[in-house]
């Protein structure tokens, strides 16, 4: 409740809505007319959409509307076949998968991709990677620079596992992990990219209410410890509207509306495509 | 202190015990004579199909890639080992830093390979990669067998394929010798060598593995999207992969050529690829003591059945199975299970009595 009454939500001209703390500052993400084809099948066309840098934002709608494929648009996953994707300003028309996770978005999957037969502590270090620049040589003599900063990253894994609650099972292999640790890990190993933007899919698929509860929190932590923005897939209601400051919902590819939660929930449009039919 | 005993540290640990163990233990066979002649001709084989096995595995297991085409670049490692010990005989007289030079050469060869290889090959995926490697190892057996290498008398080098050199001089030397290869080779590798040459590899192999270019590796292996999405180089660590198991069997292609007074490419074919492939797979992917004894025991295995004469292969093949079954029998594998936890438990317990 509290922190719906802290943001005053002011539409800005591009689309989406701003945060009262991201106002005048550059939006971390700018989406223009962006859209893909498969075949035909325009599974996302004409998607604008903007996030503040602090914003806790919710992209919903049914299923196969197309929410996963910005997701996977966003990380370069898919190549958009139309638009425009700025990220911090920057036009990522150029950029591949790696190259748009170097500067600054990170993700979890729908359908957990975890580095199942590694470590948990490894699945975290290997997010790493790009904050370590010691050579190879140089790790198979051990030398200075290898344990200096293998030992930052350990201290950093445990320090992120610690924050999600999870640094009891750093030794564990992460394909061994019940559902709801995986997606959590999922969401350490997102972190420890050291993201400005995190996109979450369905972050408490398979999660029980209490867990969901916590997940609750801990998005909201992340975004005031790491003031980094979160846009989210969820189906859970009682979630997205709990914590998203700005929702997006989106039906057969197209954004049916932009707005706050309370505007969203009493769009006539959006219950009748969507929340009216979960409602039993 | 707590890390330091974690199980794959015990694992990497024991590895390395076993091969000095057993390093001993045949050193001292050997001096008090105690070893028949027969399997102390074996011990620098035993030697370099373990550091094959090793490599591959590098390849197989860390990465997760199927190679068919391994003993391509034991043969590019061979020939540039001998072709460079040869060349360098009069200049270097100390014959275990000839040696050591071959073997660092042929390392340094079969890297170039590597690289030339992967930049097409590591694009594809399983079982198209696995052809293509197949087919690279089909190639380089071809091409030096095609291979003719001379020295004039100024030591100018004079290289053909299929046909001799036709500018080579009166009174010069040839080097390799189309399918008849080299012969003349000095034989200079040792079963020290071979020892020291298996402790490197294990060095350079589970060190790379606990740095941040084998969890790279390894986070490719299991799920390449994922990977990519936190920013990792599939690419760039996919050959850094490829070209260290590449370069690893070149230094052991060196050493197992210059164990003979003759090498010809028909040594190294699609068979002892496979050949490879079954100490790997046997071994247990991923698992490098486990390539060490498969490639140990099934290299002496087919001579100590030489009594057996004409059915040793048949026994072989027997044997072969038979691990087969029992490494992938379930009612074993809960066996092991069982003893495993129990071990573990009576560990907790003591922990437990220790608090
Ligand atoms: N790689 C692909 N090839 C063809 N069609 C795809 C592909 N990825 C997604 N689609 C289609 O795009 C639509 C949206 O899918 P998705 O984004 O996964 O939906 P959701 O909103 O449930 O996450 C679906 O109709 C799906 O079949
Ligand atoms: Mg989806």
């Amino acid at each position: 409740m509290e922190i719906k009454d802290k943001a005053k939500m002011i539409p800005i001209p591009s689309s989406g809505i701003l945060n009262e703390n991201d106002i005048g500052k550059q939006p971390i993400l700018e989406c223009i007319n962006l859209g893909i084809e498969f075949g035909g099948l325009k599974a996302v066309d004409n998607f604008n959409l903007t996030i503040g840098r602090t914003e806790i934002a919710g992209l919903i709608g049914p299923n196969g509307a197309g929410k996963t494929t910005i997701f996977n648009l966003l990380t370069k996953v898919y190549q958009p076949t139309h638009g425009t994707i700025l990220l911090d300003g920057k036009d990522t028309h150029n950029m591949n998968t790696v190259q748009v996770s170097r500067a600054g978005i990170a993700r979890t999957f729908q359908n957990i991709r975890l580095f199942s037969n590694m470590s948990v502590e490894d699945n975290v270090k290997v997010a790493m990677n790009n904050s370590m620049n010691y050579s190879l040589a140089e790790g198979i003599l051990r030398l200075p620079r290898y344990w200096g900063q293998e030992k930052k990253a350990h201290n950093k894994a445990i320090e992120l596992l610690d924050f999600m609650g999870m640094a009891d099972v750093a030794d564990v292999k992460a394909g061994s992990l019940p559902y709801g640790a995986q997606r959590r890990i999922e969401i350490v190993r997102a972190l420890a990219t050291d993201p400005k933007l995190l996109l979450l899919d369905e972050p408490a698929a398979g999660m029980n209410p209490s867990e969901t509860e916590e997940l609750m929190h801990n998005i909201k932590k992340i975004r005031d410890e790491f003031q980094i923005a979160v846009m989210l897939i969820e189906h859970d209601m009682n979630l997205v509207m709990g914590i998203c400051e700005g929702i997006c919902v989106i039906n057969f590819g197209k954004v049916l509306a932009k707005g706050t939660p309370e505007q969203i929930a009493s769009n006539p449009a959006v219950i009748e495509a969507y929340l009216g039919s979960s409602d039993d | 202190m707590k890390k330091l005993l974690r199980k794959d540290n015990i694992k990497n640990l024991s590895s390395y015990i076993l091969v000095i163990v057993a390093f001993v233990v045949c050193q001292i066979l050997i001096g008090a004579k105690a070893m028949p002649s027969m399997y102390q001709s074996l011990l620098i084989p035993v030697c370099v199909y373990i550091v094959m096995a090793l490599s591959l595995n590098l390849t197989v297991g860390i990465l997760g890639e199927l190679s068919l085409g391994h003993a391509g670049f034991m043969s590019v490692g061979a020939f540039t080992g001998v072709a460079i010990a040869l060349a360098l005989k009069e200049v270097i007289t100390a014959t275990w830093l000839l040696l050591a030079v071959a073997m660092v050469c042929g390392a340094i060869m079969a890297a170039i390979f590597g690289v030339i290889i992967g930049i097409p090959v590591l694009r594809l995926k399983g079982d198209y990669l696995a052809i293509v490697t197949l087919a690279f190892g089909e190639i380089i057996k071809s091409l030096f067998t095609n291979l003719y290498m001379g020295i004039d008398p100024e030591g100018g080098f004079h290289i053909g394929l299929i046909t001799k050199p036709e500018d080579l001089v009166e009174g010069s030397k040839m080097l390799i010798n189309g399918s008849i290869g080299i012969s003349g080779v000095q034989k200079i590798s040792t079963f020290t060598a071979g020892f020291i040459l298996i402790i490197i590899s294990l060095i350079i192999i589970f060190n790379t593995v606990k740095s941040r270019t084998g969890r790279a590796i390894m986070a490719i292996r299991d799920n390449r999207i994922a990977a990519e999405c936190v920013g990792i180089n599939i690419t760039k660590y996919k050959m850094t992969a490829f070209v260290l198991s590449a370069a690893i069997a070149g230094a052991a292609g060196a050493l197992y050529s210059l164990n003979y007074s003759t090498i010809s490419a028909t040594k190294f074919d699609f068979n002892t690829s496979i050949l490879i492939l079954v100490f790997v797979v046997l071994g247990g992917q991923g698992n490098m003591i486990g390539s060490i004894i498969a490639a140990a025991v099934l290299t002496i295995l087919p001579e100590a059945l030489r009594q057996f004469a004409d059915y040793r292969m048949l026994v072989y093949a027997i044997v072969l199975i038979l691990i087969m079954l029992a490494t992938n029998n379930p009612t074993l594998k809960m066996f092991f299970d069982k003893i495993k936890k129990a071990i573990r438990f009576k560990k907790k317990e003591e922990a437990k009595e220790d608090m």
